[in-house]
């Protein structure tokens, strides 16, 4: 194409417009858009013609009618009074929090199912790789319900965890006990595990719809600025350091900068933690997870788990046999080799694979309508459609909120895989 | 295989692409065969066994309907729809009714421009729990997990049934009947709970069912119809009055196997108008005279159809309480064939 | 003089001692792989123990299993009987039952042979792509695939023959299957053996055989619809010296889509009426298990395949518009779950096509997965293109030839082979994903079918054994795929630098 701009200067025909590669590709382009304006108009024009014959309208009024439905799960306050709208913030929230512990779940399984499988033993290296072979050759649907099924199944009902008078005169046990030196229950229900409270609370305000609790807010603050004090400590160490020659021991000192005025302002509240205790059907108190959320989470984090194993240990077979030997012939020992040396180079070679499973994994959890899990899906797209039958609104609303997640992940870590790359000079 | 099998596929469905005109009766006689949306599988009342034929109690009316329209039982295609897409298929025309254990309310039948043409199984929905709990009335449930279906009316019914009884619950969402049975079987929800007929199926296939009870609150009305489009009368005649056929012909004591003998015997004018021996009413409907005699030989009255199905003699040993003929003390009531 | 020999000095040679016991045989193999350090030990313990505790309960509960019963109440008390009471023990008698629905679905028994047929033949179809032109690979595939059909066809018939009554008139058909089964593998071996090359003229028609095998109807729709094609590469042939291969195939395309919409039903109904040919008509809702599954995999990915090196090649090209079209649809697609495009298929497809338009929702949801596949095949096209030195493009530019002979002859084929291993595994996705399809109400092997078991009120309650099954068979057409993929991409690796 470099000599186009010595081509002889003619006068411009209409033919040239598909025989000229100048103007060719105008053209198409052209003809494309024209194409896909056609196409999009069509798709509008049906939609209109389509909703007249229906006698229905686009009309997303009903997100601020009464919902009327519980959601077992939620982590903002919601009753059946609550709205449409914000029984989908309810869902989406959901999705969120299964969505972030999974990534970081399936991280940790992955790295250290791919650094496993590589393993010299025996044992260990085939059991991750049964591991990996079978939750990748495996419908996640089925993985969902069956984490599901186990964990309702082999885990005791709330009632054998009673203490009757009568056993107690017989000096029996109850059937089953609480974990955890009686903290944690965990029933076919849900896991029931303690949960902070103060006694003498400082209130909180309400931001949208959002409670905002003025102790965690405190608390927060404190946090951050014990953590700026014992970095600025951590630096002046550093610097007497590079001064002297000797660092100070600071490490005790920060330790208490962090801790101590937290630990002070939650005791002066009178912080203590609420055990979940047997009251009628149910444990009470305490914060109950349901089965649902767990099930799904451990789906996930296995599923996903076993696709990152993959990549990392392709990252790492990735990674030149000199790095290994050449940490070696340095004494450094395997373990260490592996976490110093082969692991930061190959995260270079991994991450890419897992933006992607992150995205998945994200996406994926709108499986969890097989099982309930009453996520954007199950909310938004499940319990609100059928309600009210705007299909039309609840969908579109659906999957661009799944779009601006996905945009938002991927950009995201892109932008971390931009800041861990090779900088080539 | 750089070519596209679904481009093929497409221009030979183009061939048979369905044009749905106003007229759902000129359709399905012109196309030969009755669409119905039923239930992806749902004991007794619709799913197809080993031999693929679809059976149960809403199956059966769809093939009584096949039967007055095109005069033959088998010419019925079931389409399975799940909660969510059951009334999208019959507002976009993919089935011509839904017999699929859909309650009739106010906001279906107006918003979502449907009509409800009758109420072929009248269900109320209550609880299930196991006889050890000691529960007697659904009153004492408070702080109890419940397990529920989604995607139905049963959660609004259930949520505002607590509410207005001032006791809290803990819901367990179940995506289907199998799970919600296995979750309460691990006893992992307190109670169940859906419709009557859903809880007496389930208890029947219990391993042991005496020692779980049905609690005697029935906490909604579940009057479950067969659904037909908005604003297409005629059709929703021809669904409405083949189901009070078949009401007519249990209450006169026309049988599958007597309806033939019956037409030519009967002297009652009422039979003899629903047997087309009198009168024109097939004709009023734009069906033939003998449409109605076909529908109640296709599998025989709805009492018939009744204890086939889901009747006492069934393993699911429903009884047919509300579902009764009027003159039985039920709510089963056509209105004449006049 | 006889030197003395030396009372010290051996004179033949000691046999060589065994190593150390723990320097060999199963002990040196313990010690190197099982328990070389603390804690690799403590590893290998636990690894047992874990191993332990799940063939412990798996084990017996799996072997002692029920084979034949009629409901799950008769299950459960033969195994009262036999094991004891309150003893748990599988029902696979649901399985000896109903695993015709999980594999075929709800199409009609004595049909069986279209499907297997189809799926025999889908092998032979594969073949020419993988190894094109080598006749060895392709006579070894189909004549291994033709045994195994023959012997699925048998197998199918016996069933069939056992399911019916043997008066069925239906049955004195089947022979004739076997004869043209037989002929179709011994044709397709012969052109393997004499003529390699052409095996791909196969590959290329299969999609119409196996649509047709499927849905049967009227022998002249397929024929239109080839007749279509074969307008559009005419057409093609034609223009594209003189305005272009893109210009061309738009033009192609024209003059096809009008072939089909206007003039293919008139001409091939009044074909039809002349010379009525053709296999039984079957409806796509009869479609189901495993069945479903298949056909909604292979037919989405091989649509998806043109579509997705159309997007691949977009989303490099220098044109800015088409640039950013193709980046849009595939980063839309990719960034919204497949359920939505699910739910899309059965509920909103109805909004967005002409008013009254109405076609079933099996085709409606292999549009739609079509598209979500594209997406995906793309990018695994784009990774191989990327993968191609610049080195190809720039001698392909000194050859003088222009963009679409570059990509035909230089570029495409090499991108493709890289790109193989990465088609796979999307297609395992897919394959492992179309039990999603479930949620919109059609009859997938693991959620459909099993629910449709389950409403059966003689298997009411019965859990594991259908998931197990379903879970066994996806693993294991799975888990072949990938180690398939694995074998492929070792053998196709080319060292480029």
């Amino acid at each position: 194409m470099a000599y186009v701009a010595d081509a002889p200067k003619e006068n411009f025909r209409l033919s040239m417009l598909i025989y000229d590669t100048r103007y060719r590709s105008i053209t198409i382009q052209v003809i494309v858009l024209i194409l896909a304006l056609l196409f999009v108009g069509w798709l509008a024009d049906n939609t209109i013609k389509n909703l007249a014959a229906k006698d229905k309208d686009i009309n997303f009024s009903f997100l601020w009618n009464r919902a009327g439905y519980d959601i077992g799960q939620q982590l903002i306050p919601y009753t059946n009074d609550s709205t449409h709208s914000r029984a989908a913030v309810v869902g989406l929230l959901n999705t969120l929090v299964v969505a972030f512990f999974g990534c970081i779940f399936a991280t940790i399984l992955g790295v250290f199912a791919g650094v496993l499988r590589l393993s010299n033993n025996w044992i260990v290296s085939r059991i991750m790789t049964v591991y990996v072979e079978t939750f990748r050759n495996v419908p996640l649907l089925l993985w969902i319900i069956l984490s599901f099924t186990i964990l309702s199944e082999v885990t005791p009902p709330p009632n054998a965890f009673r203490v009757t008078d009568e056993m107690i005169a017989s000096g029996q046990a109850p059937a089953a006990s609480m974990l955890l030196n009686e903290s944690v229950a965990i029933t076919n229900r849900g896991s029931d595990i303690p949960w902070p409270l103060l006694e003498r609370p400082l209130g909180g305000a309400d931001m949208a719809g959002v409670p905002i609790n003025y102790a965690v807010v405190v608390s927060l603050l404190l946090l951050a600025a014990s953590f700026y004090v014992a970095r600025r400590n951590s630096q002046r160490a550093r610097k007497t350091q590079e001064e002297t020659g000797e660092r100070p021991v600071v490490w005790w000192q920060n330790l208490l900068v962090v801790v101590l005025p937290v630990a002070a302002f939650l005791a002066w509240r009178g912080f203590h933690l609420e055990y979940p205790e047997l009251k009628g059907f149910n444990f009470r108190g305490g914060l109950s997870i349901a089965h649902s959320f767990t099930a799904l989470l451990i789906a996930l984090s296995l599923y996903t788990g076993a696709f990152i194993a993959e990549a990392v240990r392709a990252g790492i077979l990735a990674i030149s046999k000199g790095q290994t030997e050449a940490a070696y012939a340095l004494g450094i020992r395997p373990g260490r080799t592996m976490r110093l040396v082969v692991l930061p180079q190959a995260l270079r070679v991994i991450i890419p694979p897992l933006i992607s499973q992150y995205l998945n994994l994200t996406k994926n959890t709108t499986l969890g309508m097989a099982i309930s899990y009453l996520d954007l899906k199950g909310t938004l797209g499940g319990i609100t459609l059928n309600q009210t039958g705007r299909e039309l609104e609840c969908m579109m609303l659906m999957m661009a909120i799944y779009l601006i997640l996905s945009l938002i992940i991927s950009s995201l870590m892109n932008a971390f895989n931009a800041s861990v790359k090779l900088k080539e000079r | 295989m750089k070519k596209s099998v679904f481009l093929g596929t497409l221009a030979a469905s183009a061939l048979m692409a369905g044009f749905a005109s106003a007229g759902t009766l000129d359709d399905v006689k012109a196309r030969g065969e009755l669409i119905c949306g039923s239930n992806t599988g749902l004991t007794g009342f619709g799913a197809p066994d080993a031999n693929n034929n679809w059976t149960g109690f809403d199956v059966d009316l769809c093939r009584a309907i096949g039967a007055a329209v095109l005069g033959d039982p088998s010419k019925v295609k079931f389409v399975p729809t799940t909660g969510e897409t059951r009334f999208t298929a019959l507002a976009s025309g993919e089935v011509d009714l839904l017999v699929r254990n859909s309650t009739w309310t106010y906001s279906r039948d107006t918003d979502l421009k449907l009509d409800f043409v009758g109420v072929n199984y009248y269900d109320g929905q209550g609880f299930m729990v196991k006889k050890d709990l000691g529960i007697l009335s659904a009153k004492e449930l408070d702080g109890a997990t419940v397990c529920i279906q989604t995607g139905t009316t049963t959660e609004l019914n259930l949520a505002d049934f607590f509410k207005s009884n001032n006791i809290s619950y803990t819901p367990v969402t179940v995506a289907d009947d199998a799970e919600a049975q296995r979750q309460y079987m691990a006893g992992a929800c307190d109670a169940f709970t859906t419709d009557a007929s859903g809880l007496a199926a389930t208890r029947a296939t219990l391993p042991d069912p005496d020692s779980h009870i049905i609690l005697p609150e029935i906490i909604s009305k579940e009057p479950l119809g067969p659904v037909v489009r908005h604003g297409d009368n005629q059709w929703g005649d021809v669904v409405r009055w083949t189901l009070n056929a078949l009401l007519t012909a249990e209450e006169k004591g026309v049988t599958k196997a007597n309806a033939e003998e019956m037409a030519s015997s009967s002297t009652d004018p009422e039979v003899r108008r629903l047997l087309g021996v009198e009168g024109d009413m097939g004709a009023m409907t734009g069906l033939d005279k003998d449409a109605f005699k076909r529908a109640i030989m296709a599998n025989g009255n709805y009492g018939e159809i009744f204890a086939a199905n889901i009747g006492e003699s069934t393993p699911i040993g429903l009884a047919r309480g509300l579902n009764e003929l009027w003159t039985n003390g039920g709510l089963q009531y056509s209105p004449p064939f006049r | 003089m006889a030197t003395p020999t030396p009372t010290f000095v051996r004179t033949e040679m000691l046999g060589p001692q065994e190593p150390p016991i723990s320097q060999s045989g199963a002990v040196k193999w313990l010690r190197e792989n099982l328990f070389s350090t603390p804690l690799n030990s403590l590893l290998t313990l636990l690894g047992l123990a874990f191993a332990y505790l799940v063939l412990r309960t798996v084990v017996p509960w799996a072997w002692n299993g029920v084979w034949s019963a009629s409901s799950l109440g008769e299950c459960r008390q033969i195994i009262a009987e036999t094991l004891g009471p309150d003893s748990h023990a599988a029902c696979w008698a649901v399985i000896g039952e109903r695993w015709q629905q999980f594999i075929f679905g709800f199409y009609p028994l004595d049909l069986y042979w279209r499907p297997v047929l189809a799926f025999g033949l889908l092998f032979c179809a594969l073949g020419p792509i993988l190894y094109f032109g080598q006749s060895g690979n392709n006579l070894r595939i189909v004549g291994a695939s033709g045994l195994l059909t023959l012997g699925a066809l048998l197998g199918v018939r016996h069933f069939v023959a056992k399911a019916n009554p043997p008066s069925d008139a239906i049955l004195s058909d089947n022979p004739m299957v076997l004869v043209i089964a037989v002929v179709i593998f011994a044709l397709l071996g012969v052109v393997a053996k004499l003529r390699p090359q052409k095996l791909v003229w196969f590959s290329i028609l299969y999609p119409l055989i196996g649509f047709y095998l499927l849905w049967g109807g009227s022998v002249w729709a397929p024929i239109g619809t080839l007749v279509g094609f074969v307008i559009l590469a005419l057409v093609w042939y034609g223009l594209q010296r003189q305005v272009g291969v893109v210009v061309a195939g738009g033009a192609g395309l024209v003059t096809a889509a009008v072939w089909w919409i206007w003039v293919q039903s008139a001409v091939t109904d009044k074909l039809n009426n002349a010379i009525p040919l053709g296999l039984l008509y079957e409806r796509s809702d009869q479609f189901g298990g495993f069945l479903l599954a298949f056909v909604i995999g292979v037919a989405a990915i091989s649509a998806s395949l043109p579509i997705g090196i159309l997007l691949a090649l977009g989303r490099r090209s220098d044109m800015f518009l088409i640039k950013t079209l193709s980046v849009g649809f595939i980063e839309f697609v990719r960034g919204v779950p497949l359920i939505t495009m699910l739910f899309v298929a059965s509920l909103l497809l109805q909004y967005f096509l002409p008013p009254q338009t109405n076609f079933d929702l099996i085709l409606r949801v292999i549009i739609l997965v079509t598209l979500f596949s594209a997406a995906y095949i793309a990018e695994v096209i784009r990774g191989g293109l990327a993968a191609l030195p610049r080195g190809q493009y720039e001698a392909a530019d000194a050859l003088g030839l222009d963009y679409w002979q570059a990509q035909r002859l230089i570029i495409m084929p090499q991108a493709l082979k890289i790109s193989i291993p990465g088609i796979v595994s999307s297609f395992i996705g897919l394959f492992k994903d179309t039990t999603l399809v479930a949620l919109v109400g059609l009859a997938d092997p693991l959620q459909g079918i099993t629910k449709i078991v389950r409403a059966d009120i003689n298997w009411k309650g019965i859990y594991w054994e259908p998931y197990l099954f379903v879970g066994l068979i996806f693993f294991a057409v799975c888990f072949s795929m990938s180690r398939y993929s694995m074998y492929l991409e070792r053998k196709l690796k080319r060292d480029h630098r």
